[in-house]
């Protein structure tokens, strides 16, 4: 019985080569740092890079046709999860990058960001993969606890920490009322596993929906959608900015994809019921995220209202309750990335003696200041408003037409109605870089910085733009592959 | 019999002494009356035959967290009175909820009866088995995944404490055993010679 336990689980442990080399990294990499100390930061942090780079290629390489569990149920390692803990970790990489750079030059080295970096992407990898209410919880609860760690980053820093600690105790409310609607799915399906779970929903009832509930309003918070989008300003904001970037990206697409493993996995057969919260989410988050972003004047603010905005039209895809609903947020979330971490990049660059500034004033005039940093900014923003033929306009095409397809026919006109509120405030940024007068000039910006701005921007414009059949072609398999 | 005035009298203790937790006016008194809380929770632990988890919830919610409140309570000097200020204008939203979650309660409660979703006793264990060598079982073997992964989400909140409390302080007197060690008598003692009637100047 011992030797077939071990066969076992020496079985299951080639299918979570990802996890464990990230696991293994951050806990071979707090004790170099806790030996050579903060000296380390920058040796780890190009580790960590190289490190998720590898998980990347890991994670793609198993594919299966077919989902396949291991740990008894605990995860499902199929086509969607390789897709999403792909894209993950080279966000996760990116974001390190920018946080290189950034930390050092303001002689913030911390050997422990790179740590807990990774440390967050093993959480997302565990979410995405989730199988069961139990590693729902706890993949989560490890992703957002580093993320309340490194908010609070820059601990001497009134913003910062206060940034942290209100991320940390809606975080707690929202795990609350998470494990709230477990609890109560739980006491009506019987069972934590999903396909249990699956069983018990294909019989419709009452209570079960209540818990389905609670659990899309603890997700809705991690994802920042509205109305339970309140943290995301003042986190944004208060967060160095380079754990902004990272809090943009890669765990945006993890809660997005674990959403969807729940609502078309364990609950595809009340999707009746589960459509009419995600279409009220969506609604709200598009209209919250274009109409609060026009008076905002902090581009992180900014920046934290689009990214609700977008969250919005996640939802409108995964709200459509079909395969290619499914397809299309990834698709959709995949061009988000490199746009938002792009962003932020150029945001990184603005730095006046000494000091960042993060006003959209402070951006006046760059385009004869520094013409480059100005294309890229100019390309990213008009990407993320959607304009042709920049691979943000691709992005929402593909949710249009799931949204159309799937019936939904209001949520689309009122996504439209966003869209173009939405594209004056990023018309608005490019307006004031290219017409006003000038202001003082940046400083020159940290090399990471300026290679991953170029990188995102060639990503948005056009490798993913040539590219597009093949990311299509992807997520499709994901979204096919892994659920009946 | 005995069984049913044991679970009468846990329960109706946890409950008051778990209200009084919140009600009471001193804090140090509503950590003592959520330590008697731990405690009759435990006792119903072991009316359902699960000593082990009796044991563990006295251990480590008594031994640990409670008396980390205590310290937390005692040490920072928190004016109770006036948080609870706004207490009376929070009760009727707060009783309302607490409705709400009581009547969902309730209904999952009424739902597993009716339907019978899971047993409603829990397997009696087979002879020779202690409730430990059972929990440890499953623990290691189907769930090792996820012991080891709520290990790393412990790893986390460990660097997070260091990372958001520790300071690198100058000045600090620490003890070098490699240098105690080799120090020598040359550098240790030295010799003066004292002129009878003065001092050493």
């Amino acid at each position: 019985m011992e030797a077939e336990l071990l066969a076992r689980l020496t079985a299951d442990l080639a299918w979570i080569r990802p996890e464990l080399l990230l696991a293994g990294f951050a806990l071979l990499g707090t004790l170099v740092g806790a030996w050579m100390g903060d000296r380390a930061s920058g040796l780890l942090s190009g580790l960590c890079a190289i490190a998720l780079v590898v998980a990347a290629y890991f994670a793609w390489q198993v594919r299966p046709a077919e989902p396949h569990t291991v740990f008894n149920g605990a995860l499902s390692i199929d086509g969607f999860s390789a897709y999403a803990k792909t894209v993950i970790a080279l966000a996760a990489a990116a974001t390190l990058l920018l946080g290189a750079d950034h930390f050092a030059r303001r002689n913030e080295r911390r050997f422990e960001f790179p740590v807990l970096i990774a440390l967050s992407a093993v959480g997302m990898f565990v979410m995405v993969s989730a199988n069961d209410l139990i590693t729902l919880y706890v993949g989560l609860e490890l992703q957002s606890l580093a993320a309340y760690v490194l908010a609070a980053f820059r601990r001497d820093d009134a913003r910062s920490s206060e940034a942290g600690l209100k991320y940390f105790v809606l975080g707690a409310l929202a795990s609350g009322l998470l494990l709230y609607g477990s609890s109560l799915i739980y006491g009506f399906a019987g069972s934590v596993r999903f396909d249990e779970i699956a069983t018990a929903a294909g019989q419709g009832g009452v209570g079960l929906i209540f818990g389905l509930v609670f659990l899309v309003c603890g997700l809705a918070f991690k994802m920042s959608a509205a109305p339970f989008h309140m943290w995301t300003p003042d986190v944004y904001e208060g967060a160095p900015t380079p754990v902004t970037a990272f809090f943009a990206a890669a765990p945006k697409l993890a809660a997005v994809a674990l959403l969807a493993r729940v609502l078309y996995g364990p609950f595809a057969g009340l999707e009746a019921q589960w459509q009419q919260v995600i279409i009220a989410l969506s609604g709200i988050s598009l209209l919250v995220g274009a109409f609060i972003a026009l008076a905002q004047t902090n581009i992180k603010r900014l920046m934290a209202y689009s990214s609700i905005h977008n969250m919005g039209f996640a939802l409108m895809a995964l709200a459509a309750g079909t395969e290619k609903g499914m397809s299309a947020a990834l698709i959709y979330m995949t061009i988000y990335l490199p746009t938002t971490i792009g962003a932020f990049a150029g945001i990184l660059a603005m730095r006046r003696d000494g000091k960042d500034v993060e006003t959209i004033d402070d951006l006046a005039g760059l385009a004869s200041r520094k013409p480059w940093l100005a294309m890229l900014l100019t390309v990213l923003f008009f990407s993320v408003a959607g304009i042709p033929p920049l691979a943000g306009f691709f992005g929402k095409l593909v949710t249009f037409q799931a949204a159309v397809d799937g019936g939904l026919w209001p949520l689309a006109v009122v996504a439209a109605l966003a869209t173009v509120i939405s594209a004056a405030y990023y018309l608005n940024i490019i307006k004031v870089m290219w017409v006003n007068a000038p202001a003082p000039a940046f400083q020159s910006s940290g090399p990471t910085i300026a290679v991953t701005a170029g990188l995102a921007t060639l990503l948005v414009f056009p490798v993913l733009v040539v590219g597009f059949g093949w990311i299509e072609q992807a997520a499709l398999f994901a979204a096919s592959s892994s659920f009946p | 019999m005995l069984e049913a005035i044991a679970f009468y009298v846990l329960a109706s203790v946890a409950v008051l002494s778990a209200f009084a937790v919140v009600s009471a006016r001193n804090p140090v008194h509503s950590v003592l009356f959520l330590i008697l809380t731990f405690f009759n929770a435990a006792g119903l632990f072991v009316l359902l035959g699960a000593e082990f988890l009796a044991m563990l919830l006295v251990v480590v919610y008594v031994g640990a967290v409670a008396v980390l409140f205590l310290f937390v309570v005692m040490m920072l000097d928190v004016d109770f009175v006036e948080l609870k200020q706004g207490f009376l204008s929070y009760m009727p939203l707060g009783g309302l909820v607490g409705v709400v979650l009581l009547g969902e309660m309730l209904l999952v409660t009424s739902a597993v009866r009716t339907s019978g979703a899971f047993s409603d006793r829990p397997t009696a264990l087979p002879e020779g088995v202690t409730n430990a060598e059972r929990i440890g079982r499953v623990l290691y073997t189907d769930y090792l995944f996820l012991f080891q992964l709520a290990g790393l989400v412990l790893f986390v909140a460990m660097i997070g404490a260091i990372v958001l409390t520790l300071r690198k302080r100058d000045g600090i007197k620490r003890q070098d055993v490699s240098k105690q060690v080799g120090r020598t008598r040359k550098q240790g003692v030295e010799l003066k010679d004292v002129r009878p009637g003065q001092g050493l100047g």
